[in-house]
């Protein structure tokens, strides 16, 4: 027993240094962010990840022509100090800062994101988020290698100048200019690395990566941190109070909490869902709960039968009871969807409907002829306990209310976008969160044969009504349009939303300037710590 | 003696040869591929991707083009990681998934052979029924219920231990190495108890007491050496079985070992990351098996003799 114990302290001596101050505590004292997020980050080549962590990431690393605004969901300056927009609404001039500069010292320059935008727009790099750029002139044609000249693309400098020509007036263009996808990179260091076209440049590398954010990298070790430091040469230094931010990848959601509870980090990105109540009553001040631009939804199959028939389709909307889904299974505040695009009382809000009406349901379903012999219909979803439940709660609905059964299947993640992409599924969950703060994000994916449709469902009014909402400029009458086309969606169902997300998690009450937005994102450089 | 590890070498090849062929075959055959993703790439895109890894040529041509760079020790970019190869991947995981092994191994051959040291000299008392019932249990429990019951234990209830990393924090290392040596442990327990028992009914022993030798000397010069046998010839798979299944231990506990990639390259359809992980586990599980054969053969010239090694 004595040498277990001596065994146990050996261990203990070989496990690093025994400060008994809380690593939140101290790191606060350096101005130093210790952030829970989530998955190893993929990499952090702007025009090659998709995911929400290396955003968290990238957004210390590199800077756009403008800067998200938390507090409004707008935009601040950035990389361009000002911007002129044509009468038309198509043609955008940027004139950059001269103090914005890369790590390296040298100044960023029109040019910069004129190579960028070619390289994200190159068929051969194959970025996944180059389609976000489409609304340059002649950007989807030159990524779909139906021109080869980048110059015929609607980018270029005059006189020191970022010139954008756009295919139709795209309000939302300067939203769209905060994702991550159209930020810069240093063209030498891409080119020295590897060269505009290859995936595999090793021009992030620690020792390599040159910025032009408000920090820089420093170290990343695979599966354990990545730490970046304050960026002396940043334009922006005076409004930035920390030091440096450590991003920890934490995928499993009990560990994040047990870390959080422990002072081991100021922000965990997730909260499991049986302690949300826990923490709403013990520690509600460090429980951050706020709307977010995610729709979670069923997609329907309607290529097949019985799905192909919109009174099947609104039988099985109208017999779901969403309050009962958001308040006994979610409960974490989310709200009921009465709409495919998330509301905003302050902008858009459609005046759509999505009742739970068992009656109608069963007369609905009755009109639809369906025999419920038949062979039953299957819910797909990737496997979660979270998704699992949802499923458990609809089948028993449908089961009471319209006596129709259904088979419920948990795949693997791979397997599920497989099996959506081929269209082999009749019901699947799914869930999409919007890329910039528009409606577009959300309605465009169901115009017909978009990548994303997936249902088959093809509506010839609803894709002209977007077509001819692109080029409104006035966002009232644009939003008109677009509760148009939401109004279609809604009836014909071929997608069932369910409810809007809410982003839920930690954090910790010693960052200040936090800014709780639909988007969940907040520039390191607008915050503090106490 | 040689001669006969230099024949064991040579097995590695077509072992190591049908494992990757096998793999191949396996990770094509799931559904769902590495460039699936919740945002659906364009037709286009895909096709281009296909070409930059090598995706589209015909399944034998790459494997060919696979087992040709890999002799060369050219293991393929990541699909997950783009910019990273395999081997880096797994060099920068590898160091600590041999010392979780280590620490691992350590824990239970201490816990193990003393267990089972007690229990041979004790046998039907109670020091031998209850260090036996408990190594029985250690056995049954997998790592995946024992790690998150230590952690509520130890982590959450009493919260005296940490549940995250390794070596990042005071303490951090105890978790994983009991959770991951348990099993070994009472696997050890017992086949020490069993040789030992063997062992102390043999004639040298009885020479030994009736020479008036103290019982300590006895247990620890005579007996041991031979009682032990069985645990040096488990060590080998043992090892080998610690390093391959320290993926659990690394994923219940957040560890940056090369177990983590092993697990979420299955689930990315990382397929250069899996085949790379999948020869570097044959080829350690080969290696350790020798090693302890060689070891074992040393200790018992009857092993050698009768060509224990083959």
């Amino acid at each position: 027993m004595h040498w277990l114990i001596i065994f146990f302290l050996f261990l203990v001596g070989c496990s690093g240094n025994t400060d008994q101050k809380s690593k939140v505590d101290l790191y606060s004292e350096q101005g130093i962010l210790l952030l829970g997020n989530g998955t190893e980050p993929s990499g952090i080549d702007p025009h090659i990840v998709t995911g929400v962590p290396e955003h968290k990431i990238l957004l210390a690393l590199l800077e756009g022509l403008v800067i998200f605004n938390p507090e409004n969901n707008g935009v601040v300056p950035g990389v361009a100090s000002k911007w002129m927009i044509s009468e038309d609404g198509v043609t955008y001039t940027f004139i950059f800062n001269p103090e914005a500069k890369w790590t390296n010292g040298e100044s960023v320059k029109p040019e910069h994101f004129v190579y960028s935008w070619e390289r994200i727009l190159s068929p051969e790099l194959g970025a996944q988020y180059a389609d976000m750029l489409y609304v340059i002139k002649n950007a989807e044609s030159f990524h779909k290698g139906q021109i080869k000249d980048f110059s015929k693309v609607g980018v270029s400098v005059f006189e020191n100048k970022l010139v954008v020509t756009l295919e139709n007036p795209t309000p939302y263009f300067l939203n769209i200019l905060t994702h991550y996808s159209t930020w810069p990179v240093h063209p030498e260091t891409v080119e020295k690395f590897g060269g505009m076209t290859s995936r595999n440049n090793k021009w992030t590398r620690v020792n390599n990566f040159i910025g032009n954010g408000p920090f820089k990298l420093d170290s990343w070790e695979i599966n354990k941190s990545l730490k970046v430091s304050r960026n002396d040469l940043y334009w922006g230094n005076d409004l930035n109070k920390i030091n440096g931010i450590e991003f920890i990848p934490i995928d499993n959601e009990l560990t994040q909490d047990r870390l959080f509870r422990s002072g081991g980090i100021h922000l965990a990105n997730t909260v499991p869902t049986e302690k949300i109540i826990r923490y709403r009553e013990e520690r509600p001040k460090e429980l951050v709960e706020h709307n977010y631009f995610g729709t979670y939804y069923y997609r329907i199959n309607t290529n097949k039968f019985p799905l192909n028939d919109v009174n099947f389709r609104k039988a099985l909307s109208l017999s779901i009871d969403r309050d009962l889904i958001v308040k006994s299974i979610l409960k974490g505040n989310q709200k009921v969807s009465y709409s495919f695009t998330p509301p905003d009382e302050n902008s858009y809000n459609p005046n759509t409907k999505l009742e739970f009406n068992p009656v109608k349901a069963k007369l609905l379903f009755k009109e639809s002829g369906y025999d419920i012999n038949n062979q039953p219909l299957e819910v797909l979803y990737n496997t979660s306990e979270g998704h699992q439940k949802i499923a458990q709660a609809i089948q028993e609905m449908w089961k009471k209310h319209l006596g129709l059964n259904v088979i419920l299947t948990n795949v693997d993640w791979k397997v599920y976008l497989a099996r959506e992409t081929q269209g082999e599924f009749d019901i699947s969950r799914a869930g999409w969160i919007g890329d910039y703060p528009d409606p577009f994000t959300f309605l465009d994916m169901m115009v017909t044969d978009r990548g994303n449709n997936k249902t088959g469902w093809s509506n010839a009014k609803y894709d002209e009504i977007l077509n001819n909402a692109a080029s409104k400029i006035s966002a009232k009458k644009r939003y008109e349009l677009y509760e148009e086309a939401e109004k279609i969606l809604i009836d014909e169902l071929p997608v069932i939303p369910l409810y809007t997300y809410t982003r839920t998690y930690l954090l910790s009450e010693r960052v200040k300037n936090w800014q709780n937005n639909i988007l969940d994102t907040n520039p390191y450089q607008f915050l503090s710590l106490e | 003696m040689i001669q006969l590890i230099l024949k064991r070498l040579f097995t590695y090849i077509p072992v190591l040869l049908v494992v990757v062929i096998i793999t191949f075959l396996m990770i094509h055959a799931a559904p769902g591929g590495p460039f699936d993703a919740e945002r659906v790439a364009s037709p286009e895109i895909i096709e281009k991707l296909n070409e930059a890894y090598n995706l589209d040529k015909p399944i034998h041509v790459q494997i060919y083009n696979y087992l040709f760079n890999a002799i060369q020790g050219d293991f393929g970019p990541s699909f997950k990681y783009p910019g990273r190869t395999v081997t880096e991947l797994i060099m920068s995981g590898l160091p600590t998934t041999i010392e979780l092994a280590i620490y691992s191994i350590l824990f239970a051959i201490f816990l193990g052979v003393i267990s089972g040291l007690v229990a041979s000299l004790n046998p039907g008392k109670t020091l031998d029924i209850v260090p036996m019932s408990i190594s029985l249990l250690g056995i049954c429990i997998p790592s995946i219920i024992l790690g998150p019951a230590l952690v509520l234990i130890f982590g959450i209830w009493y919260e005296v231990l940490p549940v995250y990393g390794w070596g990042d924090n005071p303490g951090d290392k105890i978790l994983p190495t009991i959770t991951l040596g348990t099993a070994y442990a009472a696997i050890f327990a017992r086949l020490t108890r069993g040789g030992m028992l063997e062992i102390l009914g043999q004639d040298y022993i009885r020479t030994a007491r009736a020479k008036g030798l103290s019982e300590i000397r006895i247990v620890i010069v005579h007996a041991l050496r031979g009682g032990i046998i069985p645990v040096i010839s488990f060590l080998g798979p043992a090892i080998a079985g610690l390093l391959a299944g320290s993926f659990v231990v690394e994923t219940i506990f957040q560890i940056n070992g090369v177990g983590r990639f092993y697990v979420q390259a299955a689930f990315n359809r990382d397929y250069t990351m899996i085949l790379g992980t999948s020869i570097l586990f044959t080829f350690m599980t080969l290696t350790f098996v020798l090693i302890s054969d060689i070891v074992a053969s040393f200790l018992n010239p009857t092993l050698r003799d009768s060509g224990g090694l083959e």
